[in-house]
């Protein structure tokens, strides 16, 4: 049984950690991207990035005024048991979400879409969202905040079979010159494409391959993980740089997630996870241990799974 | 790999005055010294339709408006705790602008983004204003180390705290780009020029999708803002 005081203090932990501390992925793609470009503006707009993560963790400070908005993936082994149950989970969450944004302190983004109510807490209807996933072992559970920010950066379009790769080509860079330009969608970013699934499904993709991979990581898939090779390659070839400015670096990665669809569609979003690229994750084992990570480790095996039943892959139940 | 010659580096009053002004090159790095507050739609709103007086003494108390809304938070014996502060995207305030920039005074316009050379001419040009815009835009921590203190929150109350305006004194606050000059030239806009130029090479090969949308343009010289 996992104790419900240990979800709230992890919670509050995780908050913290993703608001102050850019993962070390990404800032390992980051500083790669700095020591390839050669735009002068751009290089010193990446430069007085990677002083800025310096200066958010001895400071202790969050990294970027505009702290996102908060949301939560949990993910559950199958033989996970949480003290109160889901509802008690949630309310935990919701407590160190809105316990965070005073002490850290974030910016108080959340508002009704209408009437702009603010509660000064990142809490309201449907905010934090909740996602869970599940896993077939395991008496842990994973709790995973993303700090996405930005209201640019993301679009989506119904694509058909014969728009083939050309078209997928086209939209990307659509994508990323429209809001690349003044640097809209705060790049160079992890740019996540959802290919498939349905509209809604569709971004769901997008944005977690934009959030819950890493720089570095490929899709199990070869050929999908040749494309993200390419992409990640068209995208930095466009002649644009940190705010838009001429350079090359838009792309710190680029991963691609997909999902059965319609036969006659082929949906596609484009997500930018952008300069404050804000995860942090923590393994809650049964027995109350915590780990903390910055890998949300979601795309495993079973989420990208094609069949009926589910049979462990070879792999996994040698070393498991 | 050989780099171009840094930027040129700026100290910069947020009172300016019209010489000091003069002498920035868009492109040149700013750093602040003075008062300087936020103000972003909810303000605007509230000034320029609704004509609620000033809570401020503009521009003497300040010359610098930031598009800004901080992580910050009031304790419960009124002090503050303000951490990070990052600007956002300005392009949206374009109707209010320059009704703001004759009421306010204000020389220096802080952001995210810029706004279009047409919006400069028209309404920054006339009232000797330009504007600047963060780095980034994420250097939330770096502008955060430049507070040298939070002199106040103003309609507080009527606006809430992202939305509300915050008084705060900068010290070496930066870096910031000039990104509007006393002519009404735009950074952005040069940038854009450059890019679009390269922009049919990258696009080779690739075909306008079978399905189109209404509003869709297949000229990648324009913007979406303006």
């Amino acid at each position: 049984m996992i104790a419900l005081k240990t979800i709230e203090s992890t919670a509050n932990v995780l908050m913290e950690k993703a608001a102050i501390e850019i993962p070390q992925d990404y800032l390992d793609g980051l500083k790669h991207t700095a020591s390839v470009e050669d735009g002068d503006l751009s290089s010193f707009v990446l430069q007085a990035m990677l002083e800025n993560y310096e200066a958010a963790k001895e400071d202790r400070r969050a990294m970027c005024g505009d702290t996102g908005c908060p949301r939560w993936y949990v993910k559950m082994g199958n033989e996970a048991r949480i003290e109160g149950g889901p509802v008690a989970l949630e309310a935990a969450l919701r407590r160190a979400t809105a316990h965070s944004t005073h002490a850290i302190p974030l910016r108080p983004n959340r508002v009704h879409p209408l009437w702009r109510t603010d509660h000064d807490n990142n809490v309201g209807i449907g905010a934090p969202e909740i996602e869970y996933g599940f896993e077939p072992d395991g008496d842990w559970i994973d709790l995973i905040t993303v700090h996405k920010g930005g209201l640019f950066g993301t679009d989506y379009r119904m694509l058909f079979p014969s728009d083939g790769i050309q078209g997928i080509k086209r939209f990307f860079l659509d994508s990323l010159v429209a809001f690349g330009k003044r640097g809209l969608a705060c790049q160079p970013a992890i740019i996540g494409i959802g290919l498939g699934g349905s509209k809604d499904a569709c971004m769901v993709l997008g944005k977690r391959a934009a959030c819950l991979r890493t720089v570095g990581s490929r899709n199990s898939d070869p050929r999908i993980a040749a494309l993200e090779a390419e992409f990640k390659d068209l995208g930095n070839s466009i002649g644009m740089g940190a705010m838009g400015f001429v350079g090359k670096s838009m792309v710190v990665d680029c991963n691609i997630e997909v999902g059965y669809c319609h036969t006659g569609g082929m949906q596609m979003s484009v997500h930018a996870f952008c300069l404050s690229s804000r995860r942090a994750v923590a393994r809650i084992h049964g027995d109350g241990r915590v780990e903390y990570r910055t890998d949300p480790d979601w795309f495993t095996a079973y989420q990208r799974r094609e069949t009926v039943e589910w049979n462990e892959p070879q792999s996994q139940s040698m070393s498991a | 790999m050989e780099r171009a010659a840094k930027p040129k580096h700026v100290r910069l009053s947020t009172n300016p005055v019209r010489d000091d002004l003069e002498k920035l090159s868009i492109g040149d790095i700013v750093y602040l010294d003075g008062n300087i507050y936020t103000g972003r739609e909810g303000v605007y709103a509230r000034a320029i339709e609704q004509g609620v007086p000033l809570p401020l003494d503009l521009p003497a108390q300040s010359a610098a408006n930031f598009h800004c809304s901080p992580a910050a938070s009031v304790e419960a014996d009124g002090s503050f705790n303000m951490g990070a502060v990052t600007a956002t995207a300005s392009f949206r305030f374009s109707k209010w602008i320059g009704d703001w920039l004759r009421i306010s005074g204000a020389k220096l316009i802080i952001g995210k983004g810029g706004m279009t050379s047409h919006d400069y001419q028209e309404h920054f040009v006339p009232n000797g204003a330009i504007y600047l815009t963060t780095v980034g835009y994420g250097t939330g921590a770096l502008l955060g180390r430049g507070i040298k203190s939070v002199k106040g929150i103003y309609w507080r109350e009527e606006l809430g705290l992202a939305q509300a305006m915050w008084l705060i004194e900068a010290e070496n606050m930066g870096p910031f780009i000039v990104e509007s000059d006393l002519q009404g030239n735009s950074l952005f806009e040069r940038e854009n020029k450059r890019i679009s130029a390269n922009l049919a090479k990258v696009y080779e090969g690739t075909k306008p999708a079978v399905l189109r949308r209404f509003g869709e343009t297949d000229d990648r010289s324009d913007e979406l803002i303006g």
